[in-house]
């Protein structure tokens, strides 16, 4: 994405997905490198959620070549691409609320049950989640439910995580506490795919940029030089979104 | 009232809701009928919570209605005679671990039997209309006429007796309650079956799958499970289960038709309804509330005893619209 030889995790080549009858993604090209927080920005309607999605194998590409890791993903089912390293985080975070937070986890984990020193990191990041343990997850705050939506992610080691607009709906604390634990996983050089509408939570976090528009990237560089660019953030995302409304 | 208090009271109202009940017939028919009903409403009830138990499941995990699912009822009960007859030297003696080895051995067969014909029904039936649910309705009710018709080519079109093993028939005599030792036994087998179901959803790696599933399949599928191979799994033990319902009501009842599963239809969508759309711990409490109801109100007012389930039903949706533990949001 930024730059000839780096190296990629993620690639998407021409990515095109339909939704029924419509055409969401119009050849989307996209690279993930590895050890780096990508952050993937655009107004709503632009197509974030369908990559992340299309990734995922939760929908279908109609042409174009998505590849992992030098494995191409087409037309591998969505436990298989689970399987190979990926986790998801979508928007609606995919709680399971009847289950206790200490099952939500167990099911993310390997048949062995939980790693002790991964099960302590993630803990550690969001306390809450211990105290919370053996209580429904239906009974969290917004805010808890997303720190076990990620908790749960990266109770396992992964290879690439895709989380999708982690802190829409959160208090100003709570997404302060997401940004940190956020923060965290980029020093740990975990390799994200984060999509993302706060723009001072993807400056925070991210390493590199991609903008997407009307299913297609439209941009991609540096995520400092985007922060520092204030008309080029206008040109590509509008007022609203720069301000990090 | 404050905020904290009605919350609780909306959390275990649900839960009170069968004692209360039981209690509140106890006045209305003295203790002897009260024992002796309560008792065969918990039998029934539980029988139908076999039934009922696999459907809730298949229906919360991947959306796919079975009407067909009394056709396995019927071929649960139809094994059983099959069975029973070579055996029928260890249910005309009168030994209780004869009658009992004997029950057991049908009931493995019946759920056998509907097992492994779930197996062939989700793969050549179910799985060419999944998202479909109008194709599914047309499809299963189809499917529920054909295995009848079957069951009827091998079987022939007579009802076949099915009597009680030797030992089981007949009263226990609790004070002045009269209650058959059949009933017991059923009573203790589908406690059994209905323990085992609870430790494998809520102990085992698998039933966690399956609960989560329930909630939410393509999460479950991100998170690296096969939700189809799951389903199967579930379908397979939802029509095996459903067998061992055939088996034990085809024996309660001692005769066998083609309609068995048929009459136990209503009962069981009743009972999806009352309890919640994939919820199982609904399920039971939903089939033991049918069942009590179905024995209370027959006893207190037979002429309403053929409307008593859906006045239930009716009852409980203007409380709790989504029956009382739902669960399926799709």
């Amino acid at each position: 994405m930024t730059g000839a030889g780096a190296d990629a995790l993620l690639r998407l080549e021409g990515v095109h997905t339909d939704i029924g009858r419509y055409r969401i993604l119009h050849g989307v090209n996209l690279e993930v490198r590895r050890g780096r927080v990508t952050a993937l920005l655009g107004r709503n309607g632009a197509g974030k959620t369908t990559t992340l999605r299309t990734i995922m194998g939760l929908w279908k590409a109609r042409s174009g070549r998505i590849m992992f890791d030098g494995q191409s993903l087409a037309g591998m089912a969505t436990p298989h691409i689970a399987r190979l390293g990926v986790a998801y985080v979508p928007e609606n975070m995919g709680i399971f609320g009847k289950l206790t937070v200490r099952e939500n986890m167990l099911l993310a984990t390997a048949p062995s049950g939980f790693a002790e020193s991964h099960l302590d990191r993630v803990l550690e990041s969001f306390p809450a989640l211990k105290v919370k343990w053996d209580s429904a997850a239906g009974s969290l705050s917004g805010g808890q439910k997303q720190m076990l939506a990620i908790g749960r992610a990266i109770v396992e080691p992964r290879r690439l995580l895709l989380i999708d607009e982690p802190t829409k709906g959160l208090s100003p604390a709570m997404v302060d506490q997401l940004v940190a634990a956020l923060a965290r996983l980029k020093g740990e050089q975990t390799t994200v795919l984060l999509v993302e509408q706060n723009f001072r939570v993807a400056e925070a976090i991210g390493d590199d940029v991609a903008v997407m528009d009307e299913g297609h990237i439209n941009h991609t560089g540096d995520m400092a030089a985007l922060a520092a660019d204030e008309s080029l953030q206008h040109r590509l995302l509008g007022l609203r979104m720069a301000d990090g409304l | 009232m404050s905020e904290n208090w009605r919350d609780r009271l909306q959390l275990w109202a649900p839960y009170a809701l069968t004692p209360l009940i039981v209690l509140a017939a106890l006045p209305a028919m003295g203790v002897g009928p009260w024992l002796t009903l309560t008792v065969a409403g918990l039998t029934m009830g539980i029988m139908l919570f076999l039934v009922a138990s696999g459907l809730t499941l298949i229906f919360g995990l991947m959306d796919v209605l079975n009407f067909a699912h009394a056709a396995f009822v019927t071929v649960g009960a139809y094994v059983t005679v099959s069975v029973l007859r070579p055996l029928v030297g260890w249910t005309t003696e009168y030994s209780l671990t004869l009658n009992l080895i004997a029950l057991f051995v049908a009931l493995v067969s019946a759920a056998v039997a509907s097992g492994a014909l779930g197996f062939v029904f989700e793969r050549v039936i179910i799985r060419q209309v999944y998202g479909a649910p109008l194709r599914q309705i047309l499809i299963t009710i189809g499917a529920l006429t054909v295995i009848e018709q079957l069951v009827i080519v091998v079987w022939g079109p007579q009802a076949l007796v099915l009597p009680k093993p030797a030992s089981l028939r007949g009263s226990v005599f609790i004070g002045s309650s009269s209650i058959e030792t059949y009933r017991l036994v059923a009573l203790a087998v589908g406690l059994t079956v209905a323990v085992a179901m609870h430790f494998f959803l809520t102990r085992t790696r698998l039933g966690l799958v399956v609960r989560a599933g329930v909630e939410d399949r393509e999460m479950v599928q991100a998170l690296g499970y096969h939700i189809r191979r799951v389903f199967v799994g579930v379908f397979m033990a939802g029509t095996a289960l459903a067998g061992m319902g055939g088996m034990m009501w085809g024996q309660y009842q001692e005769l066998v038709t083609s309609q068995i599963g048929d009459s136990m239809t209503i009962l069981v969508f009743i009972i999806l309804i009352i309890g919640g759309l994939g919820s199982v711990g609904g399920c039971f409490i939903g089939a033991i509330l049918v069942g009590l109801t179905s024995n209370y109100v027959g006893f207190l007012a037979p002429k309403l005893a053929l409307g008593s389930n859906i006045l239930l039903m009716a009852l409980i949706l203007l409380w709790q619209p989504r029956g009382l533990f739902p669960i399926a949001e799709h």
